[in-house]
């Protein structure tokens, strides 16, 4: 341990604010990129599965056009 | 646009040398150039403007002038060039003939060398012409203006090559003008660099010779280069349709 | 070989084997990148001659190192794209730049918060960051030059065709700026001489390094993943994949 306390340890005898910045910051955009690759895939998964609800549900209605069409709208609005 | 001002690039048969097909866009680059002069014209007062400027905005100290007036007159030559690139196949593509280039059974990249070499004679020679001018307003040496023309005159041919590759690129894409200097002005930082680093050894007393021999590598491995890539972007700008 | 490159280049292949390492990229990661850091800030011992401020570079060199490196990888994949038009190779071209640029930003950042307590000022135009400057910039225009081309197929070739040009300059930009700055600066200031280096800091610095590599194979993997999903949506193994409730 090169420190004698963990108040040292965070003061670093005051270079603490430019250590602590610099990893402030590259944890916050690493997360930040992380958690919003993770959502982006998660948003592609959905609109996958939807699309392929959609084609199945207007599949099922497409023996009535007037059906279909409603279902479409449906869709679109959501 | 009217045929009568922009002249068709004429169907060159198989039989044609390469060299007559490049002389032949060379050519009708010029011819086309010259029935606008307006379009000549524009880079050249971009150009002075920039220039007088910085006198107007930094400071008119003839000190001050004549350490940064190369470099002010480098940059104004830069951002001049980059203005005029949006032309270089900008109305080509528009009324369709840069598909009748392309589909010329000469290699393409050397008509775009031929296309690229009337853009310099248009918009980089000019302003090496004008450099003494400008560089007596910035309070610059007559040897420090003889090196600052010589370094302009080996690097616009640079910058007109490297910038063929990003106004190939850009075409046809919209705010392609900006996009074009995005992607551009970060490659151009080694011309800029060694431009006025000759200069300033030259005001220096120093010897030129090694920089310029750098600068001519620059224009040489940008000629063998540059069109190669330029041609590329051109085909696949093409086929985005 | 070739049936292995060939397998390599189908997205669907690359979906499963990306699930399957992405958990160990992820943990391996973390884990590596936590011990190299908490070792770098906590145990390895002070600089006789900055102090604790260059504790800075268990995050800086990293970033730096990785920013370099993505760049050059994204220079592997246009070729690969140009000459043998693998999908794969352009899906890691435009998942990978966004990343780039973040490590690149990081890199400037924790410079530019370096600089301050070591030489008394927050940017100073030394070579090393203003080549790091540029490559942000090469990063912003690839990044621009696709965001602005629509059709997928054209925009991955115009793509390739910058990022290639972008890696031939790279030397000479390095070099242009390295000589511009000796010109300038006569007395360059040195952010650490690399050869006196303590092994107690250097192992700590290559953890870091191998954890952020390992970190950034994951998000590689996971923006490669969300590219192919949108780009095959009408598949049908995307469609067995997504109905099945798989992840």
């Amino acid at each position: 341990m090169a420190f004698d306390s963990f108040s040292a340890f965070l003061a670093m005898e005051g270079h603490g604010p430019y250590v602590w910045a610099c990893y402030g910051a590259f944890v916050l955009l690493m997360a930040t990129l992380m958690v919003w690759s993770l959502r982006r895939r998660k948003a592609a998964f959905d609109a996958c599965r939807r699309g392929f609800e959609e084609t199945r549900n207007t599949g099922r209605t497409a023996a009535s056009g007037a059906q279909a069409t409603f279902a479409r709208v449906n869709v679109s609005q959501d | 646009m009217s045929a009568d001002l922009r002249p068709e690039i004429k169907p060159v048969s198989a039989g044609v040398g390469t060299f007559a097909a490049m002389k032949a866009v060379f050519g009708r680059d010029l011819k086309v150039a010259f029935r606008q002069k307006q379009d000549l014209l524009n880079p050249l007062l971009f150009f002075v403007m920039v220039v007088s400027l910085f006198p107007l905005g930094v400071s008119p100290e003839v000190s001050f002038l004549r350490e940064a007036g190369a470099g002010i007159l480098w940059v104004a030559a830069l951002l001049s060039v980059l203005l005029s690139l949006d032309h270089l196949f900008r109305h080509d593509f528009d009324d369709g003939s840069l598909e009748q280039l392309v589909l010329q059974p000469q290699p393409l990249f050397l008509l775009v060398l031929a296309k690229t070499l009337a853009h310099w004679m248009l918009t980089g020679l000019p302003l090496v012409v004008l450099t003494p001018v400008l560089g007596v307003m910035v309070h610059q040496e007559g040897n420090s203006i003889a090196v600052l023309c010589l370094t302009l005159l080996i690097g616009t041919p640079v910058l007109s090559l490297i910038g063929a590759i990003g106004a190939a690129l850009t075409l046809g894409l919209r705010s392609a003008g900006v996009l074009l200097s995005l992607l551009i002005i970060p490659l151009y930082i080694p011309v800029l660099i060694f431009g006025t680093g000759t200069v300033a050894a030259a005001a220096d007393g120093a010897s030129v010779g090694a920089y310029v021999a750098l600068m001519a590598a620059f224009l040489v491995l940008a000629v063998t280069l540059a069109p190669f890539a330029a041609a590329a972007a051109l085909r696949i700008s093409l086929s985005n349709g | 070989m070739w049936q292995w490159f060939h397998k390599l280049g189908s997205p669907k292949w690359f979906f499963g084997i990306a699930n399957r390492l992405m958990p160990w990229l992820l943990a391996g990661g973390l884990i590596i990148l936590a011990v190299g850091v908490v070792w770098g800030l906590a145990f390895a011992p002070k600089d006789y001659l900055q102090g604790n401020s260059y504790r800075i570079i268990f995050i800086h060199v990293p970033t730096a190192f990785l920013a370099q490196s993505v760049y050059i990888m994204m220079a592997v994949a246009a070729v690969v794209t140009l000459v043998w038009r693998m999908k794969l190779a352009d899906v890691f071209v435009k998942a990978v730049a966004p990343v780039g640029l973040v490590l690149t930003f990081l890199a400037l950042f924790t410079g530019a918060v370096w600089g301050k307590p070591t030489w008394g000022t927050w940017w100073i135009w030394d070579a090393r960051l203003t080549s790091m400057l540029i490559l942000l910039f090469l990063y912003g225009g690839v990044i621009a030059l696709d965001r602005a081309i629509n059709d997928e197929k054209s925009a991955a070739r115009a793509v390739a065709v910058l990022v290639l040009v972008g890696v031939v300059n790279i030397p000479i930009i390095k070099y242009s700026v390295e000589w511009w700055n000796t010109l300038h600066q006569p007395a360059t200031l040195k952010l650490t001489e690399k050869p006196s280096m303590s092994s107690e800091m250097l192992i700590p610095l290559l953890l870091s390094i191998l954890g952020l590599y390992l970190l950034f194979g994951w998000l590689a993997c996971i923006r490669m993943q969300t590219e192919i999903l949108v780009r095959e949506q009408r598949t049908k193994w995307v469609r067995e994949m997504v109905m099945a409730g798989r992840n």
